[in-house]
């Protein structure tokens, strides 16, 4: 009895033993794939500095303070973003209005250029540009100030080129109308303030 | 400016050293052949109006100058 139930046992194992080594197969390949799939999704970052992009970015503002005036400098310290006057005059009849741009841009960081009119708000277009780097080593992106500060020099001494260089879009396409609009709110609510608080400093003394 | 870096002094020197001028023309050259932009940031005399001044040769670099920054040319986001 005993040596049938072993006879029975051993030809059971037999039986069974390619479907346990086809089971042992799969299931190696599938914890192989998902150690590949891991790997893709979250690369080995070797030598990350978590802190270098805020170091930076701080080397980045105090370049920009240095290179703007104090205005546009206190204008993106409280409002995230700068206002740069467009440099073609005017078209339209009086001779003030002719000398006076008809438009601006509101520059942010990493994100499209606005081209808007100063007198009612008008949205006119986005300009979408960047600055990428040209070698592709690490980071690809300027630190946040630095694009700021890239769009203001490119607007300030040749905007045409830098126009010319960008995709137009009509606003809304990356930027939603409604948030410029109310960053357009904001920067006449601070310059209303600023204005204020400049007289107040100017009649106390 | 550089992606992940922000500023980085390339070089310095004073221009009127025929030894760091040497240098300061290589190292100009250098960034403008690996395809970045040159600026100056200066002062309008009418306005007072700071802006930039794009240089495309170290000729036209502002005698009184005291830096120039480089960075990458813009491209169609």
């Amino acid at each position: 009895m005993l040596l049938a139930l072993l006879v029975m046992a051993v030809v059971a194992a037999a039986l069974a033993a390619p479907l346990v080594l086809r089971w042992a197969r799969t299931n190696h390949a599938v914890i192989r794939q998902r150690r590949i799939d891991r790997a893709a999704i979250a690369p080995p970052q070797m030598g990350y500095d978590p802190g270098r992009e805020r170091r930076a970015e701080q080397r980045a503002r105090q370049l920009l303070r240095s290179c703007v005036n104090e205005e546009e400098w206190a204008m993106y310290r409280d409002l995230g973003f700068l206002r740069v006057h467009g440099r073609t005059p005017g078209t339209r009849s009086t001779a003030a209005a002719r000398r006076a741009p008809g438009y601006a841009y509101l520059v942010y960081p990493h994100k499209p250029i606005v081209a808007y009119v100063p007198e009612d708000g008008r949205l006119l277009s986005e300009y979408c540009v960047q600055f990428p780097d040209l070698h592709g080593e690490g980071s690809t992106r300027l630190p946040a100030s630095d694009d700021v500060l890239a769009k203001w020099m490119a607007l300030t001494s040749d905007e045409s080129r830098v126009i010319g260089r960008a995709n137009m879009h009509l606003v809304g396409r990356q930027l939603d109308p409604a948030r410029v609009r109310r960053d357009l709110w904001r920067l006449s609510e601070w310059e209303r303030r600023r204005g204020a608080d400049s007289s107040v400093e100017a009649s106390s003394q | 400016m550089k992606p992940g870096h922000g500023e980085v002094l390339l070089t310095e020197g004073d221009p009127q050293l025929a030894e760091d001028e040497e240098r300061l023309v290589e190292e100009f050259r250098r960034q403008l052949d690996d395809g970045m932009w040159a600026a100056v940031p200066t002062e309008n005399a009418g306005s007072g109006r700071r802006e930039a001044l794009m240089v495309r040769d170290y000729s036209d670099i502002p005698p009184r100058a005291e830096r120039v920054i480089f960075f990458p040319r813009a491209a169609g986001g």
